[in-house]
Order: structure tokens, then sequence, then C-alpha cells
């Protein structure tokens, strides 16, 4: 058996570079079509990766409690204690690696010359660095230093809107705990960058205790925002927590953010129908020519059934020669798609398109991001989808009656 | 000439499972490119005219450098009488003008900071949307009524409803005070989320006394249905408004990049995959053309010994790959037309369109577009690729000689 084995691959083997040329035309297909899969997976894996990176970093975190109604109406009225022993026992959880807590209502920012509406967050900057995109994206000026932070940090398209730059005073006018409208002056002490626009003009952060006390409350947040070790865990720990906190909103990032979740998933989906594409595409031509090396070759098979050899053997000859097609048109195909997301470095700059990106949840720049499950869906997509139309030639092949193949020039 | 064209007709029957793989392979590609592009075009049609009708127009007139800062007091003075000398000289009755302001606006429990416009109601709902998707109460009466009209989403953040006073708090254009109180006569809801939450609409001259605006507005929208008569009503209106030297014409896609933007990102990344797709097809039927010459060199060499030039023997090949491919995009164009009509007639949707719709201000159901170019642009890219190809063999020809070509097998 061991020895039929050998022969068959070493048989198969010199068979495929009979025509060299033709082998290498539709090699050059396979290659083609494998690196067109996996460089495609990668970047719609770095999209996906960059929209979820994004979500998360942009205040969302993992998983956010909120006071009942606070999604539905986010304002003042829906907080609640933050040192609520029951809440502290349940956050208390080894799987949790970050919680920020937040005070986070909509005001009006007022600098000398405009004026506009926005959401106005106070944070505890220890806690929330790390959490969200804040604190690396400062471009002038400093970061908060504590809760008590009397400074805010705007972000730098707000302060072109508003005329207005670092070291200035702008008032920031909110509703306290009773409804009544209040304000308070506040020196820019950093200015903030990010990808996304609508985050630049529509939130400022100042320190958690600085906001308490322009609303007129103590020890109560509207928001934690909490990040695990292990994303997976997402829906496991929520379920917890809320059984936990029956009285508060736990939601986790993808019911946070819908849009979000249906781009990761579309993009999800649209692995295994590129992949599917491309194959066919293929496919066409790896029959054709396996089709046409076999009926070069009706003489030869004949002979060989007339030698004794099984039809079995003859339909596992050319069985084996697509494999070895297959196996050498994927492995390039893998290596040149490799070799083609580590030339494209950091990723590309779509730069160009800032607004259309922003539009689909997309920053500037998109990496290309090669992780093993798809690159398991490809190569299973092709080993196997392969193997299964290679043996329609090969059982053309076996199915040739001796005496009629023999005498065929 | 007329039996070249048998001769082609007849050598592609000879290996009639080989056309047919072939030309399956051509038709699917084919089909999948007509598919594809229909429903891009038909989405992005979608998507550009939805913004122009929801509220933008197809064009606008601003004060030069309003679109980056739009500041209250880069305005056009006597803009009511503009629009009318407008309608009047162009024959458009779709004209309409505006004034923008920001401004605290509180109901009974809570303040928000939102956008405000001033319309003239009756020429807003030419070229809006937005006043024919009231869905409590009315829209606007008149130009001088003291009313005003509120998004679904912000209403139900601030506790509206319709019959309910509002409390308007902003600065004027001369930078004095702007207050007024004012009742809420409709609701709307368009689906925009941007329009539905920050967005209010009262009549113009109430809302250049509240603004203390004289006469001044800010923008005067042009709409018309017809995205191709951009360029001609843009030109025409450069010289209707040139007496005033710092006024600009502003298209739909200079007041919301975004959508444009978005619109190329999708239609490049959609072809970079159409060309590989197509790249891929063209290698795995290579094999077919090439064969098809290679093994015929014995009958080539008669051919050449009875007279044929080389030239007349690969005009042959060549009418042959043309009659081969025409069939097969026949074929496939069909296939994609009839699934294009399908959808064309009964919408195409899957789960999570409403969501992805929001966001790209579409409908949750798409339809293609039926046109020359969305049906004829992936079947004639894939045309010039497969003839192309088809070169290389037919070059070949050319390096036969007779005697040596009759003796090969």
């Amino acid at each position: 058996m061991n020895y039929m084995g050998s022969l068959l691959f070493s048989l198969a083997w010199r068979n495929l570079w009979r025509n060299r040329r033709r082998t290498l035309v539709i090699l050059f297909a396979i290659v083609l079509g494998v690196w067109a899969m996996i460089f495609t997976a990668a970047f719609m894996r770095g999209m996906s990766q960059q929209v979820l990176e994004d979500t998360i970093n942009n205040l969302t975190g993992h998983i956010q409690i909120h006071a009942s109604q606070y999604l539905d109406d986010p304002v003042i009225d829906h907080r609640f204690q933050l040192l609520d022993e029951a809440l502290f026992e349940s956050l208390n959880n080894p799987q949790i690696k970050q919680i920020s807590s937040r005070l986070r209502v909509p005001a009006v920012i007022a600098s000398e010359r405009e004026s506009t509406g926005l959401i106005m967050v106070g944070i505890d900057p220890e806690n929330e660095s790390g959490i969200s995109f804040l604190e690396d994206s400062i471009v002038e000026g400093r970061y908060l230093t504590d809760p008590g932070d009397s400074g805010i940090i705007i972000g730098r398209k707000l302060a072109e809107r508003l005329e207005t730059r670092l070291g200035k005073r702008i008032v920031l006018m909110s509703q306290d705990k009773d409804n009544k409208i209040t304000d308070r002056g506040f020196r820019i002490v950093g200015l903030f960058d990010t990808q996304l626009e609508a985050l630049e003009k529509g939130f400022v952060f100042t320190g958690l205790e600085t906001s308490e006390e322009l609303l007129g409350i103590k020890g109560e947040v509207s928001e934690i925002s909490i990040l695990l070790y292990d994303i997976n865990q997402v829906d496991v720990i929520a379920a917890e927590l809320q059984q936990q906190n029956p009285q508060l909103d736990v939601k986790t990032w993808s019911q946070l953010e819908p849009v979000s979740k249906l781009i990761v998933d579309l993009y999800e989906n649209f692995h295994l129908i590129w992949h599917l594409i491309v194959f066919l595409a293929m496919g066409f031509g790896i029959v054709n020519t396996l089709l046409m090396s076999v009926f070069e070759r009706t003489r030869e098979f004949g002979l060989f059934q007339s030698l004794g050899l099984k039809p079995g053997f003859i339909m596992g000859q050319v069985w084996v020669e697509s494999v070895l097609l297959l196996s050498i048109g994927l492995l390039a195909g893998n290596l040149f798609a490799w070799l083609s997301v580590l030339a494209t470095g950091e990723g590309i700059d779509v730069s160009a398109f800032a607004q259309g990106m922003e539009l689909a949840h997309l920053s500037n720049i998109i990496p290309f991001v090669i992780i093993s499950k798809d690159l398991i869906l490809a190569n299973s997509v092709v080993i196997i989808l392969g193997m299964l139309t290679s043996l329609y030639p090969a059982w053309h092949a076996s199915r040739l009656v001796p005496a009629d193949a023999i005498t065929r020039v | 000439m007329a039996s070249t064209w048998r001769f082609a007709w007849r050598n592609i029957w000879r290996q009639p499972r080989r056309s047919i793989l072939t030309m399956l392979a051509i038709a699917f590609g084919a089909a999948l490119l007509v598919f594809s592009i229909g429903l891009q075009l038909g989405q992005y049609d979608l998507m550009i005219q939805n913004s122009i009708r929801i509220y933008h127009g197809l064009i606008q007139v601003q004060k030069q450098g309003y679109l980056d800062e739009p500041k209250m007091r880069s305005s056009i003075a006597n803009i009511s009488r503009l629009a009318s000398e407008l309608r009047q000289q162009t024959g458009i009755s779709a004209i309409a003008a505006r004034a923008n302001g920001f401004a605290l606006v509180s109901s009974e429990m809570r303040t928000y900071g939102t956008m405000i416009v001033g319309v003239q109601p009756e020429y807003e709902q030419q070229v809006s949307s937005l006043p024919g998707v009231i869905k409590d109460g009315r829209y606007l009466s008149s130009e001088t009524a003291s009313e005003i009209v509120i998004g679904r989403s912000l209403a139900r953040n601030m506790q509206l409803k319709v019959g309910d006073e509002l409390t308007i708090l902003g600065s004027g254009r001369d930078g004095s005070v702007a207050a007024t109180i004012i009742p809420v006569v409709g609701i709307y809801e368009s689906g925009s989320r941007e329009l539905d939450r920050n967005l209010l609409q009262m009549p113009l001259q109430v809302f250049q006394d509240v603004f203390n605006m004289d006469q001044h507005g800010h923008a005067i929208v042009v709409y018309e249905k017809d995205v191709k008569q951009l360029e001609t009503m843009r030109h025409q209106f450069q010289q209707l408004v040139s007496t005033y030297d710092d006024l600009v014409i502003l298209s739909w896609d200079e007041i919301q990049p975004g959508i444009r933007q978005a619109i190329e990102l999708d239609y490049s990344s959609g072809w970079l995959m159409y060309i590989v797709l197509v790249a891929i097809i063209t290698f795995s039927i290579l094999n077919t053309f090439l064969m098809s010459v290679l093994e015929r060199t014995r009958e080539f060499g008669i051919m050449l010994a009875l007279g044929y030039t080389p030239f007349n023997i690969s005009r042959l090949v060549m009418l042959e790959v043309l009659l081969l491919t025409l069939l097969g995009l026949a074929v496939g164009t069909l296939i994609g037309v009839a699934i294009n009509y399908y959808f064309y007639i009964y919408g195409l949707t899957f789960s999570g369109m409403e969501e992805m719709g929001k966001l790209y201000n579409i409908p949750a159901t798409l339809t293609p577009q039926m046109s020359l170019k969305s049906i004829f642009l992936g079947p004639a890219v894939i045309l010039v690729f497969t003839l192309i190809t088809a070169l290389y063999p037919a070059t070949r020809i050319r390096k036969l000689q007779p005697v040596e070509a009759m003796h090969s097998i």
C-alpha cells in the first residue's frame, strides 16, 4: 500500500509537469485567487477590528451600566449611587480589567463669540486612562490630573468652531439636579484630536468632582464603563451584572452600538461569500484544465488499465494530481498574501475619504490583519471544494474502456 | 468572410464540454458583475436622491466661507427678495431661503442646545421632504406665524408634545440676546438621526425677528430631482448671483462631502474586487484558448500549406475567442439582468438593513439600477480582458512553419 501510495504520488507529480505551461497558467489563476481571498479577508478583518476598537474606545467600553431610563433620556435625573454595596460587590470580578465612572449630561458651551450644544463628561482621569481614547489623543496642553481638576479638555475642531484656544476660558451651561440652569467658567487645559469629527465636536471632559459640584450632586454618576480582559466574555459578564443589579441597566457594546455590531457582522458574513465567489471563478478553469490533461492521456490510461491497474488507481492518480496542484497554489497564495500584508505596513491611508469613512464608523487608517480563523476558512474553502470539483475529471479518467482507449490516437 | 465565421463557430463546438465550461466561467463573471454593479449604482442613486430630497437640495447659495465656518454674521442680506428674484429669473419654484441659528431650547422639564432654522413654509415644502413627514400635528402655516416644528427624537428627549410651549434662548446676529416663547405645532420624523435629534424649524420672518437678523438669512436652497442637471444649474445660478461678489454656489456633494466620499470609497473598493475577479476568470480560461491553438498545430500547418496566411489563422482564432466570450457574456448578462429585474420589482432587503439605511439615509429596501451603464459596464470589462488574453495564443500562430507544423502530432 505504501509503495502504491508513493507511486501514485510520484506519477502525479511528474504528470503535473508534463505540460509545464498549462500547469503554470492554471497555477497562476489559483495563486491569484488564494491571494485575493486572503488579502481581502485581511482587509475586511482590519476594517471590522478597527470598527470594534473605535467603538469600544469612543467611551463605550465593553459593557456600560446606567440608571434604567438613562439611555432613553440621557439627562442628570437618571443617575445612580456609585458606592452602592451590591454594585461594588458585583464589580469586584476577576474578569473585569478596568472600570471608569462618569457623569455624562447634555450641556451648552459658549466662548466669547460662539456657542453650541454638546455632551459634558466628568471623569476620574486615572480610571479613565486606557479605557477610552482621551488620554492618548491630547495634542495640546495636558490631560486631567485628578477628579477635582477644574480645567476642561475640548476637541480641536470644537476650539476652531468656537474661535477659542488653549488657556482661554469658556462657559458651560447645564441643568442641575433640580432642573435649574447652572453655569460655570472653565479654563481650557487640553485639546484632543481624534479621527472622528463628531467626537471632537460633541464632547468635552472635566474632573468628576468638578462636574458633581456644577450639577449639585455627590457620589452619584450617570455611567460606568467596563473593560474586560476577554471581549468574548462580554455577554456572560453583562448578564451576571444585570442579575446582581436588577435596578440598573447593563448593556454590552453591541447593544449600545448596533450599527457597529451590524458592520462587524456584515464583514464576518461576507468572508465566506467572497471566498465562494473567487473559488467559483477559478473552479471552472481547474476542471477544464484537468479535463484537458485527462483527454490527452486517454491512450495512456487505456494502457494502464490493460496492464492491470484498477480504475480506482487511475481515478486516484488524477485526483492526487489536482490536490497537488491545489496545494502548491495554496502555499504560494498564502505566502504572497502574507508578503503583501507585510508590505502594507501600518495599513492603508484613506484619509482622502475621511468624512465618508466616518459615515461608515471607520477611521482613516485601515490596517491589514491576518488571523488564523480567516486563514483556515480561506484554505479550507479552496481545498475542500477543490477536492470535490476534481472528482469529476478523475471519474472521467477512470471510466474509459481499455480496448477503446488504447486504440485512440 | 462568411466562411470564416462558420469555421470559427464549428471549431468552438469541436470540444463542446470545454467550450461550455469556458462559457460558464465567463457567464458566471458577467452575471455577478451585472448584479453587483446594478445593486451598487442603485444604492448610490438612493443615497444621493435622499440626501438631496430630505433637506439639503441640489445646490445652495451661501455667503462665501459660511460652509466652513457657519457663523451667524456670514449672512446674505434681503434673502427673501433674492430668493424670489431667482424664482422669477429661472422659472424654478423649488427655491427657498433659510436662516440658521443655535439656541438653548427649554421645555418645562428639559433644556437642550440645538439648531434652529428659519424657513419659508410655502417654498420649503418644495425643496425638502421634511414638511411632508410630520407625524403629529401639522407643518408651519405661514411665514409670519409664531410657531415651531421639532424632530421626533428631540421631542421625546424634551418630553414635548404638540401644543406645548418652548422657550428659546440664544444670541442674535448682532450679539444681542434672542429670546422668545413659541408653541410646538408639529413633530416630524424623517428617519435621519441628525435631523430628528438636532433641528427645529420656524417661519423665516419670526426667526429674523427673534434673532435680530433684519432681512438676512444664510442659505437659498434649490431643489431639482435630476442630479444630471447639476452643472447646468450651477452655471446658471453662478451667473445670476454674479452681481454679488461674495456669494457662492455649492453643490450637494460640497455640502455633504461624506455621502460622496462614502460612494467613491465603496465604488473604488468594489472595482478592486471586480478586477481581481475578472483577472482570476481570465487566467482560468486562458488554458482553453491556449490549448485550442496548441493542439491544432498540425491542422494549422495544413492550412498554411493550403495558402492561408498566419494573419488569416490568427483572425480565425480571435474570432473563436470572440464568439465564445460573447456567448458567455450574453448568457451571463441575461441572468444578471433577470436577477436585477426581479429585485427591481420586489426590492432587496436583508436583516440589519434598516439600521444601515438610517446611517446612510436610504430606505430599508434596495433596488438595483437598470441602466445601460449598470448592465453593460461589467461585461465590457470582461470582454476587454479576454480579448487581451487571446492575443497571446494568436501570436504563437505567427511562429508556425508549415512543414514542421504538419509533422507534429
